[in-house]
């Protein structure tokens, strides 16, 4: 089961079941907490810990050398009216909703071409994924920039056909394209994903369905697809929280400015500059996370609501 | 192999072969086709990647053809010794901050793992939906105060804060794998061991790590994997050019193009992709299975 299932299941557990299995006994508590340990302390000092102390820098301007000095409410009001901050955000939205889904039609359609018991799965199956493997590391950024460059291999492919492509990394309204393009070319990972999710539907099911006449198309909109809807939903949702956070590329692509024109300015890249360029304001970058977390939550809950209209659980 | 098992069902149930034999022949080429033209596709950049690693600086705008007319080295020797370090320097941080990393997730997350999966206490479903939560968390939210820690304790320009996080169970996705690993295995074995008088320390490191070895070697990869591909950590932590790991290094070509010496570039390019590949061609299975018991990436 995944994450997101196992934290669903969790609830619904909780609910279904009012009584309490026994309390355990003090030694077992010691044991657990001792095992446990490691992560307890991660947990306090690196992840709650500066998660409160980035709530609180968020109020205030801090630049590291001096101590934080109390902002109350100016880095919202400074957010509010900062256009670039609003244009980074509003590229950043744009990059999601467009390559998140597009990466998963195409992962969904290739695995279920792959699901048909066909020659030679698992050589496509480790053709399409290894580009996922290295499509987060600098040197894939690397290639991207040139490929797409004036010069580039698509341009040179486009000369062909007598077209002269322009410049696509310099050009502020194709820039973020091949940021998108390049997250769609690693469609291979959430495509394992539903390959297994595939596997996990009885074959029976067909089998009845074939029986009272269902043909192809049929048994994929009543049988395939409501079954694996919450996979595709689980790996939306991560998708896109992942997605919100994406950096090296676009900080390679555009060399650390986010250009042309801040037309690959992600949010995160401009509160990367904040945060660690000068003039450094460690404390406006903190509200910045914390605004990003808030937007994240805000697209897991709706994707969460809207779930409910087309997700399916078998249980 | 019950340990193999236990997780194989996702995986390995068997292949459907749904109406074999009848699907005419021509549709079956065609299919093919299809995909092997997507497959080129998709490897063209790679290939053009290293072809072009391959020929001389001159040509490589050029002569975009992945044939071409001669092959040289000279851009991996002019590109190892571009920067202020050999690029051998950046290859060995990337490995020391990668072996690191990898010892501290397999140490630290097998003992949350075995706690959650094993071990009744208070808090445990509180904490285990934390702990799924910490997933989902954008980093960005702790980057902040963890970088000021980092810098308070003198740990800037070391790799101590890439390194000292995986010890204490940060990658909670690790956490989960191995969770579900040890779930999956039989009851029956636990029991036996209980009965024998076996301390929980001794099911831990005498039982459960041996019997979850698929899941140590699928976290071993991926960390691997994404501390050798990692950029952000390196770039806000390392400054002094003999600790830049691989990534930053290439980042110096970006920075330095006004040269325009795009051959040494795309060389050490190749060279940071290569570990990366061998990886995958060693782990493959494992990371396959991984990401299809987690579901993430």
């Amino acid at each position: 089961m995944s994450s997101l299932g196992e934290l669903r299941s969790l609830t619904v557990s909780r609910r279904r079941s009012g009584a309490r299995s026994p309390k355990p006994r003090a030694r077992d508590n010691i044991t657990g907490y001792l095992f446990l340990a490691p992560w307890l302390i991660g947990l306090v000092v690196f992840t709650i810990g500066p998660m409160v102390a980035s709530l609180v820098l968020s109020f205030t301007h801090y630049d590291l050398l001096t101590p934080p000095r109390w902002a109350g409410f100016g880095n919202i009001v400074r957010m509010a009216q900062d256009e670039r901050l609003w244009h980074s955000f509003g590229i950043t939205v744009l990059y999601v909703v467009v390559s998140v889904p597009l990466q998963l039609i195409l992962a969904l359609a290739l695995a279920l071409v792959l699901d048909r018991g066909m020659r030679g799965l698992s050589f496509y199956r480790s053709v399409f994924y290894l580009p996922s493997l290295m499509g987060g590391s600098v040197a894939i950024a690397i290639l991207w920039r040139q490929v797409f460059g004036k010069d580039g291999l698509v341009n040179g492919f486009l000369a062909v056909f007598g077209i002269d492509g322009p410049g696509w990394i310099s050009h502020p309204d194709f820039a973020l394209w091949t940021l998108v393009l390049l997250h769609v070319w690693t469609f291979g990972s959430p495509m394992v994903i539903f390959l297994a999710g595939l596997r996990q539907i009885p074959e029976m099911y067909h089998e009845a369905a074939a029986v009272d006449g269902a043909g192809k198309v049929r048994r994929f909109f009543s049988i395939t697809f409501p079954l694996l809807t919450p996979i595709i939903f689980f790996n939306l949702v991560l998708q896109m929280i992942f997605a919100f956070q994406s950096f090296t590329q676009a900080y390679i692509v555009s060399g650390g400015t986010g250009g042309p024109s801040d037309s690959t300015l992600f949010y995160t890249l401009y509160l990367y500059q904040n945060a660690f360029t000068a003039p450094i304001d460690m404390g406006y970058a903190s509200t910045m996370a914390w605004f990003l977390l808030l937007v994240i939550a805000g697209f897991t809950g709706i994707n969460f609501w809207l779930s409910r209209y087309w997700v399916f659980y078998d249980d | 192999m019950t340990a193999l098992d236990a997780e194989t069902p996702i995986v390995l149930a068997p292949r459907r072969r749904r109406r074999r034999g009848r699907r005419p022949i021509w549709q079956s080429i065609l299919r093919h086709a299809a995909l092997l033209a997507l497959c080129v596709i998709m490897l063209y950049p790679l290939i053009w990647l290293v072809v072009s690693s391959l020929k001389p600086n001159a040509d490589i705008f050029r002569d975009l053809s992945i044939f071409p007319s001669h092959l040289t080295l000279e851009n991996y020797m002019k590109g190892w010794t571009a920067q202020e370090f050999p690029f051998g320097q950046f290859l060995l941080n990337s490995a020391v901050v990668a072996v690191g990393a990898i010892i501290g997730n397999l140490v630290s997350c097998s003992l949350a793992a075995y706690a959650f999966a094993r071990l009744r206490f208070r808090g445990r479903s509180l904490f285990f939906a934390i702990m799924l939560g910490t997933i989902m968390l954008p980093f960005q939210v702790v980057l902040v105060p963890q970088f000021v820690i980092f810098k308070d304790l003198g740990w800037l320009n070391t790799f101590l804060p890439l390194i000292v996080p995986k010890f204490l169970a940060t990658d909670a996705f690790f956490v989960f794998l191995m969770v579900q690993f040890i779930r999956a295995l039989p009851d029956e074995i636990f029991e036996a061991a209980r009965i024998d008088g076996a301390g929980h320390l001794r099911i831990y490191a005498g039982i459960t790590l041996p019997l979850m070895t698929p899941a140590l070697a699928t976290t071993a990869i991926f960390t691997f994997i994404w501390t050798w591909a990692d950029f952000f950590g390196p770039l806000i932590y390392l400054r002094s050019p003999n600790e830049f790991t691989a990534s930053i290094a290439l980042k110096g070509f970006v920075d330095a193009q006004s040269s325009s010496d795009y051959g040494s570039m795309f060389a050490m390019s190749v060279v940071s992709l290569v570990p990366l590949f061998i990886a995958f061609l060693i782990g493959q299975r494992y990371l396959v299975r991984g990401i299809a018991t987690t579901g993430i990436k």
